[in-house]
């Protein structure tokens, strides 16, 4: 969504939302019941129809809900299409800079550590202007959770170039495609962070079926129970799309989703080092480092000052 | 009773009375002339319980601040010029969601790398344009070690008050400077009032807080900014600080912050022992500059004298201020070189001849013998 578009949903209503229901009867006794997660509130979002953005907020609104810690939650919100999401979570948010969410996160985790703390970001501020600071609290094994955006694209001004788009991938900035000669390569986020010790849990979703939609939020709270549980900071990868600035239908666009990007993107588990027979990252850290006799934990390390 | 006198690094002494200011926070980045002040806090904070956390950079140093201060707690940053410049996106960030926090600088010479030698020519950057946008914040200029302790619990104080970033302008020389200091009673940051707008999770309790810098709607962000101002107009009315040496019946008028005061100070000193009527306005505070106490010369002033250590910024400050009634000159160094106060008083000496001025017998006042 283009930023003047913005300006049409200004005024949101500040009350204290009660758990929305709505039931539409069908024939044979059956209903459908349609139900506003506790965490989102009764607000109209700013998203383009069909954008996986207002998916992926209902997501992480519902595992707020299920962990029941929507009221010991801080949010923090990026900038891109989903800067006003400040205005939907019904939890606590922060407004954060472009890409430097990961650092405001660490300020609010570190002041409360019984706390849950995400960032919500997507690419351009994830993987390009915040770069530094997402691998530096991914590295210090900040115990935040991470919903990452990949769209491949910079939405909210209007379809520029990111640090995912695919090579020869057409977008305004490279109206030729994008020429790896010259722009370079895309970054693969979930492989990169997962080199780093900090990193408890990365993994891929997409959310193009009502399958891949269950099996994201099944990651989506793996991800906050890491951090709920102290093992270490965990990211979330969501391969996604931009149907406005794509210049395709929602269908179309998850079409060409699943045929250019997930070969690039391919989905699953990058690390989860509970997985791996570890208790917590230091642990997996100091397996991992295990010919390293200073950086074993003190401990094992008795005697060596 | 006997004072409890300590001898201290500028630098550690606005460490230790900020933890005695009761903050529990700090997040920087190394860089000279400020080092002894993150390793102090390196060394003292996991002790009291707190956070030392060095940021891979000042631009995430500055925003885990934000972060820090949303949450509710008292939090500092601290670096040097360069580092500094990087942190007026965050700062600009803080400002716009109205949230509370320090940030010091110890300024070293600029532009660019510059020089890591004492300078001032961070002034218009702290005074007028840190980072974009429609805003200020208060500015504490210390010239002491003293002062610098005191100046941090103020700070704190100002920022919570106004819910405004509070810069603490230092500069090398204060910072790597030693003197005796008597420390400030340390405040339990349990007791701190209370922050009902802070985002700590709403527990269930109310409608959730947010802390944003983001209004869409103009007539929204105008709003908020008219009131921000309207705060800025009640600082302004009360919240200059200023000290005043000899400027009672001072003919000519120095004006300096910092470290160039304690060389402006010595040179009235000089000046009067040879007869002229020299006087020095120290502006503690820069912004809100403290007009009301330059006010209190006008009625003897012949001529101001800016000192500083730079190519000529405060000065502006003090035009203005001045608005024509009388000359205003400046003089300073610059690039890391501190003026001497022989330079000084050459200027001083320069004015009242061109002014002819000086040279009184009767009403001339030496501080010794007043
Ligand atoms: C410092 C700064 N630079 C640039 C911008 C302009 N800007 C706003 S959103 C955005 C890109 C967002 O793209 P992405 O993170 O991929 O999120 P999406 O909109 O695709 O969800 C940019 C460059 C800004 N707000 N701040
Ligand atoms: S479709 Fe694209 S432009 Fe529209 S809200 Fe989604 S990411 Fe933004
Ligand atoms: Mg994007």
């Amino acid at each position: 969504m283009i930023e003047k578009d913005l300006t049409a949903r200004a005024e949101n209503v500040p009350v204290i939302p009660a758990r929305s229901e709505e039931i539409i009867e069908l024939a044979e006794g059956e209903k459908i019941v349609k139900t506003r997660p506790h965490a989102l509130l009764p607000v109209v979002t700013n998203y383009c129809p069909g954008c996986p953005h207002g998916i992926m907020n209902r997501l992480v609104a519902e595992v707020l809900d299920e962990l029941d810690i929507e009221g010991k939650t801080i949010g923090v919100a990026p900038v891109g299409c989903s800067v006003m999401s400040y205005d939907f979570f019904g939890c606590d948010m922060v407004e954060a800079a472009h890409g430097r969410s990961p650092a405001v996160a660490t300020g609010i985790k570190r002041v409360h550590p019984d706390k849950v703390v995400f960032a919500y970001q997507g690419d351009g501020d994830l993987a390009s202007i915040g770069m530094a600071e997402t691998v530096h609290a991914a590295t210090r094994g900040e115990k935040i959770t991470i919903i990452f955006i990949n769209n491949a694209i910079y939405g909210m001004t209007g379809g520029q170039m990111a640090p995912t788009s695919l090579p020869n991938q057409v977008t305004q900035t490279s109206p030729y495609g994008r020429d790896v000669h010259t722009a370079g390569f895309p970054v693969r986020i979930c492989e990169l962070l997962s080199t780093l010790d900090g990193v408890a849990y990365a993994e891929r979703v997409c959310v193009d079926s009502p399958k891949s939609i269950r099996n994201a939020k099944r990651a989506l709270k793996k991800a906050f129970e890491c951090q709920i549980e102290g093992i270490g900071y965990s990211i979330i990868e969501v391969v996604s799309t931009c149907p406005t600035n794509w210049g395709m239908t929602p269908q179309k666009a998850f079409e060409w989703m699943r045929e250019n990007m997930l070969p690039y993107y391919p989905l699953g588990v990058y690390r989860d080092v509970k997985a791996d027979g570890f208790q917590d990252i230091y642990g997996a850290a100091a397996k991992r480092a295990e010919g390293c006799p200073i950086a074993q934990p003190p401990a094992a390390n008795e005697g060596s000052k | 009773m006997a004072t409890n006198k300590v001898l201290m690094k500028g630098n550690e002494a606005l460490a230790e009375a900020a933890l005695r200011a009761g903050c529990r926070f700090f997040f920087g980045y190394p860089i000279t002339p400020q080092t002894e002040l993150a390793a102090y806090m390196s060394k003292r904070l996991p002790k009291e319980g707190g956070t030392y956390l060095q940021a891979e950079s000042e631009v995430a140093a500055i925003n885990m601040v934000y972060g820090a201060a949303a949450a509710g707690a008292r939090a500092m940053t601290s670096s040097s010029s360069p580092g500094i410049s990087l942190k007026g996106e965050g700062v600009s960030y803080i400002a716009g969601a109205d949230l509370p926090c320090v940030i010091i600088n110890v300024q070293r010479g600029g532009p660019g790398l510059g020089s890591i030698q004492p300078s001032q020519s961070d002034y218009w950057q702290a005074t007028r344009a840190l980072g974009h946008g429609d805003f200020f914040m208060p500015v504490f200029a210390p010239s002491t070690v003293q002062e610098m302790a005191n100046c941090v619990y103020d700070a704190f104080n100002v920022a919570d008050k106004y819910r405004t970033p509070v810069m603490i302008l230092a500069d090398g020389m204060l910072g790597q400077m030693m003197e005796p200091v008597v420390m400030p009673e340390p405040i339990d940051p349990a007791t701190l009032p209370e922050k009902p707008w802070a985002t700590c999770g709403h527990g269930g309790e109310r409608f959730h807080n947010v802390a944003n810098s983001l209004y869409l709607v103009a007539s929204k962000l105008e709003e908020k900014n008219v009131e921000r101002f309207k705060r800025y107009e009640i600082i302004k009315a009360t919240e200059q600080r200023a000290e005043t040496f000899l400027c009672e019946d001072a003919e000519i008028v120095l004006v300096a912050f910092g470290a160039s005061a304690r060389i402006a100070h010595s040179a009235v000193v000089t000046a009067r022992e040879k007869g002229i009527r020299a006087g020095l306005v120290r502006p503690i505070t820069l912004w809100p500059f403290p007009v009301d106490t330059l006010a209190t010369t006008f009625d003897t002033a012949r001529a101001y004298l800016s000192v500083e250590m730079n190519m000529g910024q405060m000065v502006d400050d003090v035009r203005l201020a001045v608005n024509g009634r009388a000359p205003v000159e400046f003089f300073g160094r610059t690039g890391g070189i501190i003026p001497t106060p022989a330079e000084v008083l050459a200027q001083i000496e320069r004015i009242a001849a061109e002014k002819g001025l000086g040279g009184c017998c009767c009403t001339c006042k030496n501080s010794d013998e007043a």
